[in-house]
Formats: structure tokens, C-alpha cells, sequence
């Protein structure tokens, strides 16, 4: 049968090996678009989302990280326990599509699809999350900043699948945010999280459908880090400017059918700046 | 290449037969097996009108692969009910009038006997959630939201 449906990790590591260029379904919301538009053909399917081992997940207490299996689906991310580790993923994941889209779509999908506005990919990005790859041949890992290469491009090689996503828990505030047309089922024109690691006294920011990947801001987070006082939470209303406009040069977004670049560039500058501000809230 | 799978859908067994790899549960509800309620419109997992619950779960049948949907539950409007005998969920719809011109009402009846499985008493901002994922374009919502507390409001005086 050119469908298989694995029911373990095994199983779908042959199939693939045996047909290493068929198409990998997780929960099916982005590639069975492409199937129903006809952007797509296929003659061979691995689903994967059956995998028992990919739709587990641990939490490691003395590494302080969740380890998501790949197939681990958005309606689990979004509720506890898991949202208490991970209130970014859990706040993106509450954004990612609808319902009926968040009870069938996979954070390995969202990876794997590689979409440059793919809402938990920044949200991974922000956390350096960390992204394991198995095939017949055996695993590797990759940073999940080096995972993606360009818009829908990744380091996956035929025949390898996304096993599991390692996110550390987090360590202090941290919040997601998205501009779109309306609140539900919406693809992102920009988003945006921030992380705070309170014992490291640093902030993360990453940004989504501004440049052909996820992009981090280097010089925002440098910012943030000198000026911010972490542990009492207090930031002065000149470095949130400071920090929204280095968000806001970080970005690369281009004109298309979503939205301009202007508008996108001055939607990061809010929202980094927002975002900041709820993660310290002191003046 | 041609695909012969069984998916059991409403109960029965109901085989496939010639499929093409790639149909979505969407098609094969409607073209193969002839279940016309869940509606076929923006084949993206936009709209809503085709959902249908797997395992219990309220999904997007044209974004399920159905020969992926193999040994798992699938229940199309058509199971809710037999014809003439309407579930509670489906009698409030049409007493609140939340259905105009019904073409987003199967998906929102089965987003609907989801919600209330999960939450028995939810909260105007549970049921706008809930319904996200499923479009009108007739009636504004108010009528369908009302509906909705219909329900919960009837099985509330029904359990006490």
C-alpha cells in the first residue's frame, strides 16, 4: 500500500527509508492543503502522527526542559501541564489556526513545514530550542536557529524525520505576539516572542514573517541585557524605544499579498516593544 | 495507484475502493461514500464546513488524509441522529434561527456537540472560541452563540 500509517517510530523509519522520498503527514493542516490545491502530487504517504513515540513528551526536572515528541499536537501544547512550562509555546499555539486546526497540527509539522510566519517556530527560536532528527541511519541534533534554511527549506534529509524538540522551561516572563486580520485562524503578517532568562539576565526576542526564516535580534536582546533590570523587572521608557527600534532594524520583511514591509516593520516595533514592557513592567 | 482501505465512519464499515492516494476524508465522505453533510468549500481548513469529529476530536475532514483515517471513529452529521428525530444541539439551531442559509451549519453542529462533551456550561468567549474555526457569512453569529447556550442551558435543567 503506498499509504502507510506507522504505529511505531520503527515502522516509519523503514518506510521511509524504503521510499525516502515520500511525503511525511503529521497532522496533514499544511501539506493536505497543498494536496487539495493540487501544489502537491504524491504516490507514496508516511503518516506519522500515530507514532506513539512521537506523540509523547518528558519533562527532564533536573535539566528544567521539555522534551516534545514531534507529533505532540497544539491542543496539548495549549493546556496544562505543558502550557506552565511553556507559556510562549502554549500562548502561540493558542493562535496556531483554529480549534479543528490546533486538535490535528504537530509542532514537528509546523517545524518541518518551515514556514517563515510559522507562529511556534518563533517561539523555538526564542527559547534555542533544540531539534532532534532521526533516520535509518541514526540521529543528530540541530539548534533550531540552524534547522531552518529559507522560506519552506530545512536541514531535513530524505529518508529523516523530526523525532522530538527539546525546550527548556522557562526561566522568567516570557509572552508571544501576533499582528493578523482578525484573532482566530489567521496567518501571521508579524509576530513576535520574547523570553526572559531571569538567572542569566538576558532577553531573547525572535520575529516571524519579517525576513525568509525566523530571525533573533541580536542588537535588541544586547539592549535589553544592559539596560533592563531583570530581577525587578524594570526597564526605563528609553530603553524600550531603543530596544523596539533594534527589533525593528532586525527585521527583513519584504511586500506580499499578507502585508507590506513598511507596515510589518512598524508592527515589530510595537510589539517588541510591548512585549518588553509586560516583561518589565517598571519604569 | 490505486487505494483500497475500510474506514469506519458512523458506526459501519465502509470500504474504499480505486481511491487516489491523496484524497482527503473530505472527498471520500462525499464522493465515494455519498455523505453529503459535511460541505466541501475552501479545501485550506479555512472555513470550517466540513468538519467532523475523529475519535471524538473535531477536525477539518479535507485536511485528514483519509487513508490515514484507518481504524479510527469518524462521525459525520449523519451519525448524530436519524432523519426526522434531530440531536438537542440541532433542534436549538433551528429554534434560535441560527441556520439561514445552512451551508456552514453541519460543521458548526459538529463543533458545537464537541464543545459541550468538553465544557458543559462554557462562557460566551468558550463558545466564540470554540467556533473559530468555522465561518458564516448569514448570520452574524449571535443566533448560532445563542443557540449554543440553549443547550447547554436545557441539559443544565435536564441533569439537575
Amino acid at each position: 500500500m503506498s499509504v502507510v500509517v506507522a504505529d511505531s517510530l520503527e515502522q516509519a523509519l523503514d518506510a521511509l527509508a524504503a521510499a525516502p522520498h515520500a511525503t511525511v503527514l503529521a497532522g496533514g493542516t499544511d501539506v493536505m492543503v497543498e494536496l487539495n490545491l493540487g501544489h502537491r502530487r504524491t504516490d507514496a504517504v508516511v503518516a506519522v502522527a500515530r507514532v506513539p513515540e512521537l506523540c509523547s513528551w518528558t519533562y527532564d526536572a533536573r535539566r528544567a526542559t521539555v522534551r516534545l515528541g514531534a507529533a505532540v499536537r497544539y491542543a496539548e501544547i495549549h493546556a496544562d501541564p505543558l502550557a506552565a512550562w511553556l507559556p510562549a509555546l502554549a500562548q502561540a499555539g493558542r493562535t496556531v489556526g483554529s480549534p479543528q486546526i490546533r486538535a490535528a497540527a504537530t509542532v514537528g509539522g509546523n517545524l518541518a513545514t518551515s514556514s517563515p510566519a510559522g507562529d511556534g517556530i518563533t517561539v523555538l527560536a526564542a527559547l534555542d530550542a533544540t531539534v532532534h532528527l532521526v533516520s535509518s541511519a541514526g540521529r543528530r541534533d540541530v539548534p533550531v536557529g540552524q534547522f531552518t534554511v529559507g522560506p519552506k527549506r530545512n536541514v531535513l534529509a530524505p529518508g529523516e524525520l523530526i523525532e522530538a524538540i527539546t525546550v527548556p522551561v522557562a526561566r522568567g516572563w516570557q509572552g508571544f505576539s501576533k499582528v493578523g486580520v482578525r484573532n482566530a485562524m489567521v496567518i501571521a503578517t508579524a509576530n513576535a516572542c520574547l523570553a526572559v532568562d531571569e538567572p542569566a539576565g538576558s532577553v531573547a526576542l525572535a520575529l516571524g514573517s519579517v525576513g525568509p526564516v525566523i530571525l533573533r535580534c541580536p542588537e535588541a536582546e544586547a539592549i535589553a541585557a544592559a539596560q533592563c533590570d531583570v530581577a525587578a523587572r524594570r526597564a526605563s521608557p528609553a530603553t524600550v524605544a531603543a530596544f523596539a527600534e533594534a527589533a525593528m532594524a532586525a527585521a527583513r520583511p519584504i511586500d506580499d499579498h499578507r502585508s507590506t514591509a513598511a507596515y510589518r516593520r512598524h508592527a515589530v516595533r510595537v510589539m517588541a516593544g510591548r512585549l518588553l514592557r509586560r516583561a518589565m513592567p517598571h519604569e | 495507484m490505486s487505494e483500497q482501505y475500510t474506514l469506519r465512519v458512523n458506526g459501519a464499515d465502509r470500504p474504499v475502493q480505486d481511491a487516489w492516494v491523496g484524497e482527503s476524508l473530505l472527498y471520500v465522505l462525499r464522493e465515494r461514500l455519498g455523505l453529503l453533510a459535511a460541505k466541501g468549500a475552501c479545501e485550506q481548513g479555512e472555513c470550517g464546513s466540513c468538519s467532523v469529529l475523529v475519535d471524538g476530536e473535531v477536525v477539518c475532514s479535507c485536511l485528514v488524509l483519509a487513508a490515514s483515517a484507518v481504524g479510527q471513529e469518524i462521525t459525520t452529521v449523519e451519525g448524530l441522529a436519524e432523519p426526522g428525530a434531530p440531536t438537542d444541539v440541532q433542534q436549538a439551531y433551528v429554534d434560535a434561527g441560527a441556520v439561514q442559509c445552512g451551508f456552514c451549519t453541519p460543521g458548526l453542529i459538529m463543533a458545537t456537540h464537541a464543545l459541550l462533551e468538553r465544557t458543559a456550561a462554557p462562557s460566551e468567549l468558550e463558545i466564540r472560541e470554540a467556533l473559530s474555526g468555522n465561518v458564516c457569512r448569514c448570520t452574524g453569529y449571535g443566533r448560532i452563540i445563542e443557540a449554543v447556550q440553549q443547550v447547554a442551558a436545557r441539559r443544565g435543567e435536564a441533569g439537575r
